[in-house]
């Protein structure tokens, strides 16, 4: 079967490939929000704002960029053309805001490394895990965006718990600062030092220990990369229960460790529900064996959750036990047009109720976003006629039974027509379409990237008041932006896009603190698949009420008492020095 | 006038192609399934000419197993009037393709016959030269452009030859295979997904239309292509010297 001939013809085919449907969505994930608030990080829910006075004293950090950029990591942004237009929106960035960085300050309490230490970690590593070759230190100490940049002089690279427990003893005896580093995929400065921290890099923990066929359960080390996990279960019939676009680099540990969201949350849910056991080490070099592999265990605390997304400031993930659901090979994508936000939020209850266990995607787009799409992205075509609808949805079901779903989705699709819910549609009807329907959607953060500046922001809100920030920061901005909004509808989280010719401050202090202002009030989250990281640590307030921050922060004491563990990040600087 | 299209239900051509372990064929259990891209160009080409008003209806055909129905459907669904599907149970060469495809043609009266000018799957791009010859109608294969003259009935071929584009006229009725560059398929709206709900589709077997399904092709083993070899790194020139030398034999 050549299939070559087919594969060597012009733009019809561009988007095809040999890999499955599932691989051919890119990643969501990587509608990356950066942004860092430049002012009033001090906001709590509504009128409680007064308690937290005396968090703005402290100033003093804030991270040196202070703007973000996109960056869509799907296999067209690899190419020259795209660089460049990073690298001009990354100009961008420093010119408009290089005015507005400032320092953290490096906690003193913690100890400077010295050629004992080296000696010491290179007796319990050998010489091949101890790293103090720069151009490698210096890959670890920046982020995968060139965004954050640390000035570690040493990474180690454990092969097993016992020594993965002997390095953190060890620094926690000398108050040496640890940071963990899995893939260095993250979007918010969370997995690279903020200063001098010791790098505990874990991608020689690769090993898969064990495989159950019957129950789905996959046991394996923390290194192991989330592309060869899923290579691996391909081959037994099986996938991993989140899939993003950063799966060629990023570690199922430090998965785990930032709860990452990704493309199959709808479906399968949070790590919290997949993950099964853990084997974590503690600051102190302890080894906390919470391995279970059992899907029903009410014993006492469930305490692996506290690490699920603790993004390594509680301890660093060891081993992972994680559930895993047979791969399923019958999937179908329609997208479809419907003529207000009301209508769509209707169709996402109708879907759950109608399309119920085969629904695997929900996602939404507004017009603004298709034109932007369609006028900066090339062989991309909407697959309905040019009517003006003001939404758009993409539904994917993934089932067992291929004429079963299809009569499944078309019902569906036909009902919700005759009902006025969808005001047009179309049904893929090969992978090809599928793909070219996925391009769409996911196409978003790319065309935002052509079209010039953009300020990007990732938050969980209620799905019915989820369009209404959008249209007020529309209002809001009137001609001097272009508001966009897009997300995983069926996960309440929405991407709010502003794309503007170039950055500007007064743009930014039109949106800023408002974004947040407006998320705290409806009480939504401020990070809603990235997690906090560096950046975001001081704006927690936004999302957590006092109360709680203080509860994490006691936890992070009593694991943690010297705070060596990932430093400067999750938690207010306030609290956590 | 009317157009006839033969649309042929293969693996789908983003699928990553199995061997069955006992070499008997390719894996198509639990494998999604499509129309063959080349016949939903024909189709395209087809329901462009009813649209500028040179046909009057198209008729789409297809052969093979029962679940060929779906992809009829899809064919519908695109704008294609009323279907046709010869049920048959074994696998089907291009002859026996043709000499159903001529049998049909006999009912329908067809002014225009078009076909992919091959099937993904088999690759075997015979069919619609054989059909020509035993209808003894003009052939234009591999079209990138199709120009319809109703009044003086022919049509224009252009047709994607090793040296560039080779330009036909044909007298009709005439049989075209549709190359990549001709369109761009469309999507199948749910309106039309809809309205395809009520079109007819007819059955025949090979018994009705008189044709003998037999194969003179005898297929001994499917295998797959040889695995490429995972390269090494290589630590000194002088190794690679080395290996140039005693193992690849080119130096």
């Amino acid at each position: 079967m050549e299939r070559l001939r087919l594969r060597a013809t012009g733009s019809f085919f561009r988007y095809c490939s040999n890999r499955s449907l599932f691989d051919r969505r890119l990643n969501i994930n990587s509608v990356n929000s950066i942004h860092n608030s430049t002012s009033g990080y001090a906001h709590g829910f509504g009128k409680n704002c007064r308690d937290f006075h005396f968090f703005s004293d402290n100033h003093k950090w804030n991270v040196q960029t202070c703007f973000g950029f996109v960056r869509y990591q799907g296999e067209t942004f690899r190419d020259s053309t795209e660089k460049g237009l990073l690298e001009k929106t990354r100009r961008f960035q420093y010119r408009g805001f290089g005015s507005l960085a400032a320092k953290v300050q490096r906690n003193p309490s913690f100890s400077t490394l010295n050629s004992d230490d080296i000696s010491y970690f290179k007796e319990i590593l050998g010489e091949k895990g101890v790293i103090e070759d720069e151009e490698w230190l210096a890959t670890a100490n920046t982020d995968w965006m060139h965004k954050y940049k640390g000035s570690s002089k040493l990474l180690l690279q454990p092969r097993s718990t016992e020594e993965v427990s002997q390095i953190l003893k060890y620094c926690n005896s000398r108050c040496l600062a640890v940071v963990p580093q899995g893939g260095n995929t993250g979007l918010v400065g969370g997995s690279v030092p903020v200063f001098d921290e010791v790098i505990v890099n874990m991608s020689l923990m690769n090993n898969i220990i064990s495989f159950d066929k019957v129950s789905g359960i996959l046991v394996c080390e923390g290194g192991c990369i989330l592309e060869n996990l899923i290579t691996f279960l391909d081959n037994q019939g099986f996938i991993m229960p989140l899939d993003l676009g950063a799966k060629g680099s990023c570690q199922i540990g430090g998965n785990v460790s930032t709860n990452a969201g990704g493309l199959r949350l709808v479906r399968y849910g949070s790590l919290h529900g997949n993950v099964l056991g853990l084997e974590v080490v503690l600051a102190d070099g302890n080894v906390i064996d919470m391995l279970g592999t059992l899907r029903k265990d009410n014993t006492g605390y469930d305490l692996k959750h506290l690490f699920i997304g603790s993004e390594g400031s509680l301890g660093i993930v060891s081993k992972v036990s994680i559930l895993t659901p047979p791969k399923l090979f019958s999937v179908n994508v329609a997208f479809l047009a419907c003529s207000d936000y009301f209508s769509c939020q209707k169709l996402l209850m109708e879907a759950k109720r109608k399309l119920g266990e085969i629904l695997s995607a929900f996602e939404f787009l507004d017009s603004k976003s298709l034109d932007l799409v369609l006028n900066h992205l090339d062989g991309v075509r909407n697959p309905l006629p040019p009517t003006l609808h003001k939404f758009y949805i993409l539904i994917e079901t993934t089932g067992s039974d291929e004429p079963y779903d299809r009569q499944k989705l078309e019902g569906f699709l036909l009902h919700a027509m005759e009902a006025g819910l969808i005001s047009d549609g179309a049904l893929a009807q090969d992978i090809n379409q599928a793909s070219s329907f996925w391009r769409i959607r996911e196409g978003i953060p790319e065309a935002l990237m052509k079209a010039g500046a953009v300020y990007k922001y990732d938050l969980s809100l209620p799905v019915e008041k989820m369009y209404d920030l959008v249209e007020e920061m529309r209002t809001r901005l009137s001609d001097s932006a272009n508001v966009v909004g897009y997300g995983h509808l069926g996960d309440g989280n929405l991407h709010l896009n502003i794309s503007t010719a170039q950055y500007d401050d007064g743009i930014l202090t039109q949106i800023e603190p408002f974004v947040y202002e407006w998320t705290s009030k409806h009480r939504g989250s401020i990070s809603a698949e990235h997690g906090l990281g560096l950046m975001k640590a001081n704006e927690i307030f936004y999302s957590k009420p006092t109360a709680t921050v203080s509860l994490m922060a006691s936890i992070k004491k009593m694991l943690d008492p010297k705070g060596i563990l990932n430093p400067y990040k999750v938690l207010p600087h306030s609290l956590s020095s | 006038m009317k157009i006839m299209v033969a649309i042929k239900r293969v693996v789908d051509y983003a699928v990553k192609i199995r061997v069955k372990s006992d070499k008997s064929g390719v894996e198509t259990q639990n494998v999604k399934m499509s129309m063959n891209p080349f016949c939903e160009i024909a189709l395209e080409e087809a329901l462009r000419i009813k649209e500028a008003g040179m046909a009057s209806e198209v008729v789409a055909v297809t052969m093979g197993l029962k679940q060929c129905v779906d992809t009829l459907r899809t064919g519908l669904a695109m704008g294609a009037d009323r279907g046709i599907h010869v049920e048959t149970s074994g696998p089907l060469y291009p002859l026996s393709v043709a000499k159903l495809l001529r049998a049909l043609v006999e009912v329908e009266k067809p002014g225009l016959l078009i076909l992919g000018k091959q099937a993904i799957d088999d690759d075997c791009n015979q069919t619609g030269q054989m059909v020509a010859g035993l209808l003894n109608w003009p052939q234009g294969t591999f079209a990138s452009k199709v120009v319809l003259d109703k009044e003086k009935q022919i049509v224009t071929v252009d047709r994607e030859v090793d040296g560039g584009l080779e330009t036909l006229c044909l007298d009709m009725p005439a049989v075209i295979t549709t190359d990549l560059r001709l369109n761009q398929p469309r999507y199948a709206t749910l309106p039309n997904i809809m309205k395809a709900k009520s079109k007819a589709i007819k059955k025949f077997t090979p018994e009705d239309l008189n044709v003998e399904i037999k194969s003179d092709i005898e297929e001994v083993q499917v295998t797959e292509p040889p695995k490429r070899k995972a390269g090494v790194i290589l630590s000194s020139v002088d190794e690679l010297i080395d290996k140039l030398k005693n193992e690849a034999h080119v130096i």
